[in-house]
Order: structure tokens, then C-alpha cells, then sequence
């Protein structure tokens, strides 16, 4: 990865170097690779000149960042009010099992699922939800989310 | 490219004729809700069905007039979310619910070809069938004057926004009013923040006006993130023009030449359709340089959120927009003085905005005409939770909370027990039936005097079967996790009321715990830094005031009177119903059950676990929650 700055170059070109544009500028690395690698940030820190410190105050603020890989498929279980008062504790207790995952640990270790919880998703007409890269399958129950697991696993030749 | 306010209304004349040619206008909503039901395969799949009959049929507003085309259109939210899919047949009004792909081939038969209803895709209850959208309850209570569009056109296309009267409130602020009676009429017409706060925004807008500095910003707060809201989401993606133009009012008032629009991470729709409404406005010349041929520039940029609810507070927002960690500040100054790059700035939320365009061009007297007199216009409120009808609804400001739930939202679902309504998000209060509170009139000023808020307007309903005490830790766990960290008492106080309100739902509480909580409650809303602290104990004094004995239920008998706890739950088997096939006796992992086959089993209420496991094992349905 090292050796590949090319993409975060390009997109410190698009937006430029100043403070302002940092958050986006991190938004886009992390749609490329799905987390902040550290190298990358290190490039990053360099071009735009600002401080690595700064970068990671930044990149640990926010809870859409991450520092660690994620998996293939990010799974996030809404737990806004409209879908806890509908009982989503169930759904996501039933898929960590299911995946075997946990708060602390939220990825598979064949890096295919990252399961995270969402404060809303503000589809609370649907309640309760959960969203598969940010496609949104609503009304969930238990049963139905281990269903669309099995799908998933189905569609990756993993069963 | 408009260059002139005739040019504006000789193209809005064009726009509106071509849009009265079209036959049949069929609205596909495509807000989130329906599109994750699927609407937008039905889109598809009813414009290839007008392809293969061949019908004239029109995706896009074609200038050339063509009598006797159908326009198909994804349009935004109609907030009836819970029937979605949703399908409207204009000029006829009809609406149709839980549409399936299945239907699309009998719709394009029977309506798109012959012009007749598919009556069965009507909305049916227990009074009736009712054929037209604003015939049912749900939408009869309503008062859509700032979602009245979200619904009724193609979210995506400035042309049925100009038509339908779309930029003229731009067009009198540009041509006919100083900037000085633009601050004028706003501040007249009462509008206040609806982020909130409540906060009048034409004294806003005057503040920054005169401020000395000349660089100024507009910031519109598209950072939605109390949990069971989604009125500005909505907004932005049904109808995103409304909100464009309320900003653009804003830059000609205070004369700044720069917008920001910060939408939170989890809206990628609404980032989508904005993006788009501004590249068709800048194309039109609406928007960028010398806006309709003025001297007047307007830019505006979208700032997408990184996850971080404190980010919905002024300085926070600021802060984040210039690419900083999203943490308060103390105030003063205040955002009107240095808010955005230390300058001057009007900062109001989606909703606020998208009603300045009304107020412009329908004037300070008709807008008065609509809510109370201290809170004059409508409120929308996504109301969600345990009631029939979820979705978006707008009503007047000062609609009492009965009609709310049960007029519009239909009572509660399964016919349970309403117990309270939770309102404002994790910054609110809960207003309950106990406290006679279901007469109480939705405005700012009412619900501040009974120590709740309009927040942002999501009200979630909740049933006899919710434990409020499970609810004030809800609550008190999100805004934990979003305290930013940056004062005590909000980082430290949230995180000890947690730690109390979760030893209170296992069982583990005392009754000093309930003092301490809320003398923490009361320090913490007295000295943290900002709204997100000084807010944060108010679900907690809320459910402590109107529900203490069910606090004193969960620490003094170890009970919870809703049910909902799961640690304080015991199971025992129904002798009426156990056959004693000892299924349950052998699932249960830690040898609790006991008992001799073909007689009623037993559960060691000291050795169970309470993990539920007998619950599903038993084929009789024995074994009981209590």
C-alpha cells in the first residue's frame, strides 16, 4: 500500500490542501479502503500540512471513522428510538451470535461482516431497520436478518 | 441561463404550462422509507410497462407541449411511510398504498390507460375506502404548507418547482425589498428556529445585517440526529429547491455570498438530491454568480457529517464545517457575531429555512394566520414508536397532542394503553397521560412550561409495555456517547446518571440512588457548556417527575411494572397449561427446572438465569414472563 499514494493524491488535488477540507478529504480515503489506514494518513499529514496529531484528533473524533479494517460488508443495526421501542436489541444480539461478534470485536475474522449499531437512520416509519452498505432493509425481525445473512454468505460461496 | 426577473417568470409560465399538458401525473414516492420497500423498482418496471403500450409517456419535464403525456416521477416523502411503497395519481389525487411490483401491470391497464382507479390499493379502515390522498384521517388533520410540495413533485427537478411558484420568493426579496424589510417581514412573521430552540429568526438575521464585519455565511444544520426524527431528511429529499431558496433569501438579507449545508452521514439520499438541485440551480442562474442578471453572488457548498450527534450544536456544526473536531465553544461571542471562520453567521435548521420562501411570497399576514400567537406557522413532527400510522406529518403550531397521536397517528397500535409520549429526542421531556397532558397544545411555549421541547420535532409514542425508566436510560446512553468530552459536568455527569439508571434497570438500584440521580441531573443541566449537557438530564427529570413509582417499583419490590426489563423478569410455568414433557427442563442450561414427567414442571426462580431458553423449548406455550 505503501507505495500507492496515487488515489489520495488525486483526491487531495480535487479538494484541495487546507484545514477546512479535511473531514472530506478523510470521508473519501475511507470510501476507497473502508477505514484510515495509517500510512495514508501519514501522506495525508505530509501533503496537506498539518501535524499527524491533528489528523487523528480528527479521525478519533468522529464515530464514522475507523482506524481498523472493516469487513466486506458493513452491517449497521439502527438503534434510534423508534426502532428500540419496536425491539431492535433482539436483532442485534441475534446477528452478533449469528456472526459471532461483539462490541469490542465487530468483524469477522474472515474480514466479510462488520456489525455496528446507529443512532438513526431516519427511517423510523420502517422501525426497525438495519442497513447492509447502506442499502436499508426494513421491518426487521430476529429471523429475517439471519435470513439475509444466509443470503449474503449464499451470494459469496460461503455457507 | 436566467439573467432577468421577466426571463425568471416568462420560463416559470413555460415550466407551468407544460406541466398543466401532462395527462396523468404518476408521483412514485422515493423518499428512504418506500424506496427501501422498493418503489423505485416500480418506477422502472411502470415506465416500461407505458413503453410496451405505447403511451406517450414523459420522465423528464419536456418544455414542448405534448397533450395527453403521462409524467412518471420519483417524488419525496408523503410521510405515510408506514403503507409504502406509496403511489399518487394526480390530477385525480388518488393515492395508492402498499403498492407491489406485482401491481404495476393492472395499474398501467386500468389507470395509466384508461384512467380508472385500482380500488383495491386504496386506503381502507374501519370508517371506510377512501380514494383521494387528503380524504384519510392521516392526512385530513394536517396542515402541509412547508411539505405541501414534498410529494407532489419530481423531487429531482427544479423545473416542477418553479412551475408550481418555485423561486418567486427569491425573485420579490432580489427585485422588490431592501435587505433591511426582508430581516423586516421574517421578523414579523414570528418564525422561530425549528431546530429547537425556538429562537425568532429574523432578530437572527438582523444581528448579522448589522454586524460591521462584511464577510458573512448562511449555514443550513442538516444534522438531524435525534434519534426518531426525520423532518428535515424529508425535506431535503422531497423537495430540496424550498430549502435552496430560503438560503438564498437569508444571503440577500445579510448580504453574504457563501452557503453551507451540513447534512449528516447517514442522509446519502438527501446529499444526493442536493447536490443535483444545486447544479440545476447554478445552471439557471439562480444560483453562483450575479444571480438573475443582479449584482447579488450566492455559492453553496454541502458539508457531509462524520457521525457525531454534538455536531447539531451551532459551534460544534461551525467547528466541523472548517474540518476541526466538532466540539462547542464557550459564547459569547455568539454565531451571529463569529460563528463560521470567526465570521458573522446565520445559522438555522432545514425546516426553518424552507419556510422563509412562504413567508416571502405569501406574505407576514397569512403566515400568522396558521399556529398560536407566540408560535405562529405549522411544526412537522415524525411520529413513530408504538402508534398505527407512523410517518411525517405537519400540523399547526399549538395542535393538542390528543389529535397528534390519535386523530392522525390512528392511537396506538394493537389497541394497547397509551402511556406517554416521548418528544424532543434525548434533549426532551416525556408528556404523559397521568399528568393530563394529552390535551396539551404543541407549541414552544407550552411545552418549555412543562419542562419538555419541540426538539426537533420527533415524537415517539410509547405503550403500556415501555418501561420509562428503561427509556430515561435510552436516552441517557446516547447522550453519553455523544458527550463530546470536552466539560465535566457533561462528560462525567452523563456517564454516573448511566451508571445509576443501569443499576436501577437490573435491580440493583437503592432509593439514594434516586436522590443522587436527581441532584446529578440538576448540576449537570446547570453547568455543562452546551445545549447537548445542559439538556441532556431531561428525559431523566422528565421520568422521574411523571413516573417515579416506577423507579420505586424497579428499586424497592425489584419489579418492572411494564414488563420490559429483562433482568427483573421471572418465568414460571403455567400448571394449567405444562403437560410435563420436560423439553424445557433439558434446554435450560443451568439445571433451574425441575420436576417429574406428565405433572406440571417447576423453575428455581434462585438458580434461573433468565436467558428464555424454556420460552422457546416449550411446544404449550407454558412458560410465562412475569
Amino acid at each position: 500500500m505503501e507505495s500507492n499514494f496515487s488515489h489520495v493524491d488525486a483526491v487531495l488535488e480535487q479538494y484541495g490542501n487546507e484545514q477546512k477540507n479535511l473531514i472530506t478529504v478523510l470521508q473519501q480515503i475511507q470510501a476507497e479502503y473502508r477505514y484510515l489506514p495509517r500510512e495514508i494518513l501519514e501522506h495525508v499529514a505530509e501533503k496537506m500540512k498539518i501535524s499527524i496529531a491533528k489528523i487523528y484528533s480528527v479521525a478519533t473524533f468522529y464515530e464514522n471513522f475507523s482506524l481498523d479494517p472493516k469487513g466486506k460488508y458493513v452491517i449497521k443495526i439502527c438503534d434510534g428510538t423508534a426502532c428500540h421501542v419496536r425491539k431492535s436489541i433482539p436483532i442485534l444480539e441475534k446477528v452478533r451470535e449469528n456472526l459471532g461478534v461483539s462490541e469490542q470485536k465487530p468483524t469477522t475474522d474472515d474480514m466479510m461482516f462488520t456489525v455496528e449499531t446507529v443512532s438513526c437512520l431516519g427511517a423510523c416509519g420502517l422501525a426497525p431497520v438495519m442497513t447492509v452498505n447502506d442499502v436499508v432493509y426494513p421491518a426487521m425481525t430476529p429471523q429475517k436478518a439471519v435470513e439475509l445473512l444466509d443470503s449474503i454468505r449464499k451470494e459469496e460461496g460461503i455457507c | 441561463m436566467l439573467t432577468s426577473q421577466k426571463e425568471l417568470q416568462e420560463y416559470r409560465a413555460q415550466c407551468a404550462r407544460a406541466l398543466d399538458s401532462q395527462e396523468l401525473r404518476v408521483l412514485v414516492c422515493a423518499g428512504t422509507g418506500c424506496v427501501a420497500g422498493g418503489s423505485i423498482k416500480i418506477y422502472n418496471r411502470l415506465i416500461e410497462l407505458c413503453k410496451e403500450k405505447g403511451l406517450k409517456v414523459q420522465v423528464e419535464l419536456q418544455k414542448e407541449i405534448d397533450h395527453g403525456s403521462i409524467g412518471i416521477k420519483k417524488s419525496g416523502c408523503n410521510g405515510f411511510c408506514e403503507l409504502g411503497p406509496l403511489l399518487k395519481i394526480e390530477p385525480m389525487g388518488w393515492l395508492y398504498l402498499q403498492v407491489k411490483l406485482e401491481d404495476c401491470e393492472e395499474i398501467a391497464e386500468k389507470t395509466l390507460v384508461n384512467k380508472e382507479p385500482v380500488e383495491r390499493l386504496f386506503y381502507k379502515d374501519s370508517t371506510g375506502t377512501y380514494e383521494k390522498q387528503f380524504d384519510i384521517p392521516f392526512y385530513k388533520k394536517q396542515t402541509r404548507i412547508v411539505l405541501d410540495e414534498c410529494g407532489q413533485i419530481d423531487a429531482d427537478s427544479i423545473d416542477e418547482y418553479i412551475a408550481l411558484g418555485g423561486y418567486a420568493g427569491l425573485e420579490r426579496a432580489l427585485f422588490e425589498m431592501s435587505d433591511e424589510q426582508i430581516c423586516n417581514e421574517i421578523e414579523e412573521s414570528g418564525l422561530r428556529g425549528r431546530g429547537g430552540g425556538g429562537y425568532p429568526a429574523g432578530r437572527k438575521w438582523h444581528q448579522v445585517r448589522k454586524q460591521p464585519e462584511k464577510v458573512r455565511y448562511i449555514v443550513c444544520n442538516g444534522d438531524e440526529g435525534d434519534p426518531g426524527a426525520f423532518m428535515d431528511r424529508s425535506i431535503m429529499e422531497g423537495n430540496p429547491h424550498r430549502m435552496l431558496e430560503g438560503m438564498l433569501i437569508a444571503g440577500v438579507a445579510t448580504a453574504a455570498s457563501e452557503g453551507y449545508i451540513y447534512v449528516r452521514a447517514e442522509y446519502p439520499l438527501a446529499v444526493e438530491r442536493l447536490k443535483r438541485a444545486i447544479e440545476q440551480a447554478e445552471k439557471l442562474g439562480l444560483l453562483g454568480g450575479n444571480v438573475l442578471g443582479t449584482d447579488f453572488s450566492f455559492n453553496i457548498h454541502i458539508n457531509q457529517g462524520a457521525g457525531a450527534f454534538v455536531c447539531g450544536e451551532g459551534s460544534a456544526l461551525t467547528a466541523s464545517i472548517e474540518g476541526e473536531r466538532g466540539m462547542p465553544r464557550v459564547k459569547p461571542p455568539r454565531t451571529v457575531e463569529a460563528g463560521l471562520f470567526a465570521k458573522p453567521t446565520v445559522l438555522n435548521n432545514v425546516e426553518t429555512y424552507a419556510n422563509v420562501p412562504l413567508i416571502i411570497t405569501k406574505g407576514v399576514e397569512w403566515y400568522r394566520s396558521v399556529g398560536t400567537e407566540t408560535s405562529p406557522g405549522t411544526k412537522a413532527f415524525a411520529i413513530t414508536g408504538n402508534v398505527k400510522n407512523t410517518g411525517l406529518i405537519e400540523v399547526p403550531m399549538g395542535t393538542t397532542l390528543r389529535e397528534v397521536v390519535f386523530d392522525i397517528g390512528g392511537g396506538i397500535k394493537g389497541d394497547k394503553e397509551f402511556k406517554a409520549v416521548q418528544i424532543g429526542g434525548p434533549s426532551g421531556g416525556c408528556l404523559t397521560l397521568s399528568a393530563g397532558q394529552l390535551d396539551l397544545a404543541l407549541d414552544f411555549d407550552s411545552l418549555k412550561k412543562v419542562g419538555a421541547m419541540i426538539g426537533s420535532g420527533g415524537l415517539v409514542v410509547m405503550d403500556e409495555n415501555t418501561c420509562m425508566v428503561e427509556v430515561a436510560r435510552f436516552f441517557m446512553n446516547f447522550t453519553q456517547n455523544e458527550s463530546c468530552g470536552k466539560c465535566v459536568p457533561c462528560r462525567e455527569g452523563t456517564k454516573r446518571m448511566l451508571e445509576i439508571l443501569e443499576r436501577i434497570v437490573k435491580g440493583n438500584g437503592t432509593l439514594e440512588d434516586l436522590d443522587l440521580l436527581e441532584e446529578l441531573a440538576h448540576t449537570v443541566s446547570k453547568t455543562a457548556l452546551c445545549g447537548l449537557g445542559k439538556t441532556a438530564a431531561n428525559p431523566v427529570l422528565s421520568t422521574l417527575k411523571y413516573f417515579r413509582d416506577e423507579y420505586i417499583a424497579h428499586v424497592v419490590d425489584k419489579k418492572c411494572p411494564a414488563g420490559a426489563c429483562q433482568a427483573l423478569k421471572q418465568y414460571k410455568i403455567n400448571p394449567d397449561k405444562c403437560k410435563g414433557c420436560s423439553k424445557c427442563a433439558r434446554q435450560c442450561p443451568v439445571q433451574a427446572i425441575s420436576g417429574e414427567i406428565k405433572s406440571p414442571f417447576e423453575i428455581n426462580s434462585e438458580k434461573c438465569i433468565k436467558c428464555g431458553a424454556c420460552i422457546e423449548a416449550c411446544p404449550f406455550g407454558a412458560v410465562e414472563e412475569v
